[in-house]
């Protein structure tokens, strides 16, 4: 059971054309709830028995996020679209993006409906440009076919659909700095509460899905919720594209239920290169906690059991790393990231992202001291929920988890002033 | 140093007017200032890959903003460059995915060949290499972006041929 959902085209020769997408039936089941003028309301309980639950890190229920919205409140209202991808480890938004946008442009209006919107955006990162030009295309391939517009196939609903493109900013993923972004400002996240579902875009009641979500929609609303949830398992409905990388032999996008083992999916991927031994996973993106190897290939790739080990199946993106990796220049390449990436609004990420990524800095040098591991966890400590948004969080994680299972080889750098991995 | 003309198609040739208008029309129209991210890169492409002060003030004016607002977004995001950059701006990303499948070597390699490091520019002005974040190619890695272009699963006689290839 591969391909089932987002990618369920991918066989098909040039899939990102219309005539592709339509030969698999693709914009029939939108066709269908507007002809037949289905309840908003069912459709919003269809994507609650789903189990759908984000794709873009955070995994909350879709369906819950969507109910929040007061439908027939008057004015405008927006569906946004997060296709920032930006978590280090994360390639699979892309590969929607350029191999089926139709069925996110499907799932986006039908977002619309559900929830009452008339026009909605899709951010795209910057640096995308081949995706970016792919989405247009389908964009207007779906507008002269009558998909997009005014008075969409007769049914008295309109909705419009725009790409805004990112200008290299990690933050921007973060869904309110994304607005921000959109309505021409610096990408810096805003207080929460108000939520977007009431203070959004242009102060406009919104919901913001990861491309994933979105993708997932029309899949869901056609073959029913409950057919979505049993791909899947307990509190992981469907199925989810896994972006795997790092030290294997055939890295890429994998669409596979959730709950399947993770030494299936490395086997997908083609196994260790060079026979080599597995020493950590990061499995959720770099902003996910470390699991050592041996632990990982008793997991499975789900909500519930990832968590289960002390980290998080985030936006999906599995980063592989053998024997020959040290953790302390992984973390500090890591810290470093997220030093460079804080928007600097409040200070303990600001200033901490900088302090852990300074000491893991002298550390890898061989400059580190006896009490900087006790300074570490006490800096992360001071960022972790005490922040803006969780671009704080997702800088501390990783230093928590490297000095939980690798806390002697942070130990060796600091005694020897040198690597214990190899002669590094 | 703010640009005063009455007629804004004055501001940019008509082409760039045109590219411009089509971001602001995406918008509400009260939320001109929405186009500003779109309208900035158009300018820069134009001007050779990066921005001057009065090219900023232009979008300024252009889209009824305050020249300062324009500067924020211009510094905030990592693709405006502020200083002029090569013909070809060659952005090699490090993160971690890139960086355990030897980044590293491509960085050297690069290094070697033109003669320059990060944020510098060859003296002929045709390259310029620039370190970049996790640009979400992370199965392809190690990974560089030239232009708007893509290039994976790097190594070093890869790189010279992408760069023979080149204008
Ligand atoms: C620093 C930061 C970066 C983020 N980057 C992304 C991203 O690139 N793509 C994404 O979909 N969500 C990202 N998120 C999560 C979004 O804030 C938001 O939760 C998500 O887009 C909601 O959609 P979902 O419920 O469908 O996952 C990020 C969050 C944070 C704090
Ligand atoms: S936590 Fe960091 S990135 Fe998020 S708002 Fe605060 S300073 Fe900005
Ligand atoms: S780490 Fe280089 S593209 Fe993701």
């Amino acid at each position: 059971m591969v391909n089932e959902v987002c990618l369920r085209t991918l066989d098909l020769e040039r899939p990102w054309l219309m005539e592709q997408y339509q030969s698999r039936g693709g914009y029939e089941v939108l066709k269908q709830v507007l002809t037949e003028k289905r309840a908003p309301e069912a459709i919003i309980e269809e994507v609650k028995k789903s189990g759908l639950r984000g794709r873009g890190g955070a995994g909350f229920p879709t369906g819950l996020k969507w109910s929040f919205i007061s439908r027939n409140a008057p004015g405008q209202k927006y569906v946004v679209c997060n296709s920032d991808e930006g978590e280090p480890g994360t390639f699979k938004d892309r590969d929607i993006l350029r191999y089926n946008p139709h069925q996110l442009i499907e799932g986006m209006i039908l977002a619309g409906y559900a929830i009452g919107a008339t026009r909605g955006y899709n951010y795209i990162r910057g640096e995308f440009w081949e995706p970016y030009e792919r989405f247009e295309q389908a964009l207007q391939e779906a507008r002269e076919a009558g998909f997009l517009g005014d008075n969409l196939l007769g049914s008295g609903f309109d909705f419009d659909l725009h790409t805004h493109l990112g200008g290299g900013a990690y933050i921007c993923g973060e869904e309110t700095a994304l607005l921000e972004s959109i309505e021409g400002k610096k990408g810096q996240p805003r207080y929460k509460p108000p939520f977007p579902a009431h203070f959004g875009l242009y102060g406009r009641p919104t919901i913001i899905n990861n491309t994933e979500s979105l993708a997932s929609i029309p899949m869901i609303l056609e073959k029913g919720g409950e057919w979505f949830a049993d791909i899947g398992v307990k509190n992981s409905g469907g199925s989810k594209l896994f972006s795997i990388s790092g030290n294997i032999n055939n890295p890429g996008v994998f669409e596979i239920p959730m709950g399947t083992p993770f030494s299936e999916l490395l086997e997908m991927a083609g196994g260790m290169k060079d026979g080599r031994k597995i020493k950590a996973v990061i499995p959720g993106g770099s902003s996910a906690p470390v699991i050592p190897g041996e632990q990982m290939m008793d997991l499975n790739m789900d909500y519930d059991s990832i968590a289960g080990a002390g980290s998080m199946l985030g936006s999906g993106a599995v980063i592989v790393l053998d024997d020959t990796n040290c953790m302390v220049k992984t973390l500090e390449r890591m810290s470093y990231f997220y030093h460079e990436e804080s928007c600097g609004q409040c200070t303990p990420c600001r200033e901490g992202t900088g302090w852990l990524y300074r000491v893991v800095h002298r550390i890898e040098s061989g400059q580190g001291r006896q009490e900087d591991l006790d300074l570490l966890d006490d800096v992360a400590d001071k960022i972790s929920g005490k922040t803006i948004c969780a671009l704080g969080d997702a800088a501390a994680l990783p230093v928590q988890g490297m000095l939980r299972h690798y806390r002697d080889e942070f130990q060796y750098h600091i005694d020897h002033q040198r690597c214990m991995v190899g002669a590094g | 140093m703010t640009v005063t003309v009455k007629d804004k198609t004055e501001l940019f040739s008509p082409q760039i007017c045109a590219e411009i208008d089509r971001w602001i029309a995406k918008y509400p129209a009260e939320w001109k200032q929405s186009a500003v991210m779109g309208a900035l890169m158009i300018v820069q492409d134009e001007n050779g890959g990066w921005l001057t002060t009065e090219l900023m003030d232009r979008v300024a004016d252009y889209l009824d903003m305050p020249p300062i607002a324009v500067y924020e977004v211009a510094t905030f995001y990592s693709m405006y460059e502020l200083k002029p950059v090569g013909k070809h701006k060659i952005c090699v990303c490090t993160n971690v995915s890139c960086m355990t499948n030897k980044s590293d070597l491509i960085v050297e390699h690069l290094e070697k060949k033109l003669g320059i490091s990060f944020g510098e520019v060859t003296e002929d002005g045709r390259f310029s290499m620039k370190e970049v974040e996790c640009l979400g190619a992370c199965g392809g890695a190690p990974m560089m972006q030239i232009g708007k272009q893509y290039y994976e699963n790097l190594t070093p006689e890869i790189v010279d041929a992408i760069l023979e290839g080149l204008e």
